[in-house]
């Protein structure tokens, strides 16, 4: 009798064992990590010496390209990625879901398809079609158009790497999120809305704001954790298109590639997880704020 | 019935749709037209590649890019086959683990009473915001510590946990009648017997979102080469074909980049097509309250 009560407390146990230990591992501990390493001085060779708060300092009153590129150039990528992307994938799942199932399948497929990709291998394609030269696509056109004279060179230019950066995030921004909000406004039950009209809901804007949003508030929950995640995810495409870590004048460097290039290319890893640590924090914010706005109460 | 057109996933088409497609039809272009573009130019040759005035559309298709990516390896070490072996090998590996190991701990999340399960399930949450990229320094660390550095481990263990799978899997497994457990246990069926004949026949439309969101994860990923593999023997596809696009400067080189990238791209496509029924099913039960 005895056993068979300890096996049943074990047991819930043993099934979580596998994923949790791997989560720990990978991610509990990282986070771990790089909070006490941020303390730290460490080059990856010799035992890392306690420094206090020394990384922060330098991050926020001494290192100038952080100051004057990283952290205006993560904000106006997250906030446009993110919430940009957010608005988008629910304007067009909502417009989805007005239309009858067949195109509404085909469409889905073709606005969700740029996200399975995830940017890295799609840069390839990318960096052709803005390629520097008159054989780029957008540079013919434009010049085709009249709009310019000079091809530009989008992808090694101070003032266009980052809005490239951010037209190719946004285009694969309708992910998992999408798919949610999708799913949820199709499964709203039909007479919430025969209700809302007899209750003197007037146009689809209120019909909107009143009846549909409240109704798949946590499939709207889920999708803008996913866009702010989605957001972070894809920060590291400005290296991957301009080919260079920095990336030219610091144009598209994000706080993701100001880690790598710390931790791996200078090896000072304690200061490179003083920059995973303030990057975390912001991420947490960003997912606090989406909960607050969401909150079922 | 009908209220002014105004429902929801209609069941026929009404002339008010039109304005919501005149919004959604060039979307969908938009959204579909890089991926016109890599088809049109895998199989662009030579002469096309360097057309000036570019054309969009292949006149002449052929297959020259697909055989020079194969024959591109043919003079370095690593053969084409092999680096496409690795991803093959690592995906199916990734795979098996995430979906053993996520079914098994949303069934005990989601039906079982212990301690520590609120704190579990907060502490998913948490995981699932954060991404591997601002954790890049102290996974590596971990990763070299652990000894597995330049191993197939190094590409199979750091991936295998997928939070949001968790989510969406624990959620299914929600749906699932307490009723139907309670019977097994009735039978006198275990909890093991019960993950076998009830949960894992039950959840497979979860599984299945939860493998097209895994594949995208694995089968696209360059950082575990990048960081973890010091010997090319063991890169994956995904990091081969990104050093092909860093030597894009070439006009050739962009009909192989474009080859690879089609055969990255399709499987996913092919992946997701098969199972989007079951994708759209599990999404009904997603969500964060």
């Amino acid at each position: 009798m005895r056993s068979d009560k300890l096996k049943r407390n074990i047991t819930p146990y043993l099934f979580v064992l596998p994923y949790f230990s791997l989560f720990a591992i990978f991610v509990a501990v990282p986070v771990v990590i790089a909070v006490i390493l941020s303390f730290t001085n460490f080059n990856a060779i010799q035992f890392p010496d306690f420094v206090g708060i020394k990384n922060y300092i330098e991050l926020f009153l001494q290192d100038e390209v952080f100051i004057r590129y990283v952290i205006p150039n993560t904000i106006v990528f997250a906030v446009i990625v993110g919430p940009g992307g957010y608005v988008l994938s629910f304007l067009l799942a909502w417009a989805l879901s007005q239309v009858t199932k067949g195109p509404r399948t085909i469409m889905a497929l073709i606005i969700y398809s740029p996200s399975m990709t995830a940017g890295t291998t799609m840069a390839v394609i990318w960096k052709v079609l803005f390629s520097g030269d008159q054989l780029g696509y957008i540079n013919n056109l434009l010049m085709q158009l009249g709009i310019i004279t000079e091809p530009i060179i989008f992808l090694q230019s101070s003032d266009w790497l980052l809005p490239v950066m951010i037209i190719v995030a946004l285009w694969s921004s309708m992910g998992v999120g999408f798919l949610s909000m999708l799913a949820g406004l199709l499964n709203i039950d039909p007479s919430l809305y025969e209700a809302a009209h007899i209750d003197g809901i007037r146009n689809r804007v209120q019909e909107v704001f009143y009846i549909t949003i409240p109704s798949i508030k946590p499939q709207m929950l889920f999708g803008a954790i996913m866009a702010i995640v989605n957001a972070f995810k894809q920060s590291a495409i400005g290296v991957q298109l301009s080919g260079a870590n920095p990336t030219p004048n610091y144009a598209g460097q994000l706080m993701v590639n100001h880690i790598s290039d710390f931790g791996f290319t200078r090896y000072e890893m304690g200061y490179a997880c003083a920059v995973s640590v303030v990057l975390l924090i912001i991420i947490w914010v960003f997912s606090k704020g989406a909960r607050t706005l969401f909150k079922e109460d | 019935m009908a209220i002014k057109g105004n429902l929801v996933n209609p069941r026929k088409f009404q002339k008010d749709q039109l304005k919501i497609y005149a919004v959604l039809i060039p979307m969908s272009l938009i959204m579909v037209l890089p991926i016109v573009y890599i088809v049109n130019h895998a199989f662009k040759p030579l002469e096309e590649l360097f057309a000036y005035p570019p054309k969009f559309f292949v006149t002449n298709p052929s297959f020259t890019n697909f055989f020079k990516l194969v024959n591109a390896t043919a003079t370095s070490t690593v053969p084409f086959s092999r680096y496409l072996f690795n991803s093959i090998f690592v995906t199916v590996c990734v795979l098996a683990f995430t979906l053993i190991f996520t079914t098994m701990a949303a069934f005990a999340l989601s039906k079982m009473n212990f301690k520590g399960k609120k704190l579990l399930l907060a502490a998913n949450d948490v995981g699932l915001m954060f991404v591997g990229l601002a954790l890049q320094i102290p996974r590596y660390l971990i990763v070299d510590k652990l000894g597995i550095h330049d191993t197939y481990l190094a590409h199979i263990l750091p991936i295998v946990v997928l939070p949001v799978g968790l989510l969406l899997l624990k959620q299914f497994v929600d749906g699932v009648p307490s009723a139907l457990i309670e019977a097994a246990h009735i039978d006198g069926a275990g909890e093991l017997k019960t993950y076998f004949s009830i949960i894992i026949p039950l959840v497979k439309p979860a599984m299945a979102t939860v493998s097209i969101l895994m594949f995208q994860e694995v089968w696209n990923n360059v950082e575990t080469s990048s960081m973890y593999m010091d010997t090319d023997v063991l890169q994956t596809f995904a990091f081969y074909m990104q050093t092909l696009s860093s030597n894009t400067n070439s006009v050739a080189g962009q009909g192989l980049a474009a080859a690879a990238t089609l055969i990255m791209f399709i499987p996913n496509v092919v992946l997701f097509v098969i199972m989007q029924s079951r994708v759209m099913s599990t999404m009904a039960t997603s969500g964060i309250k």
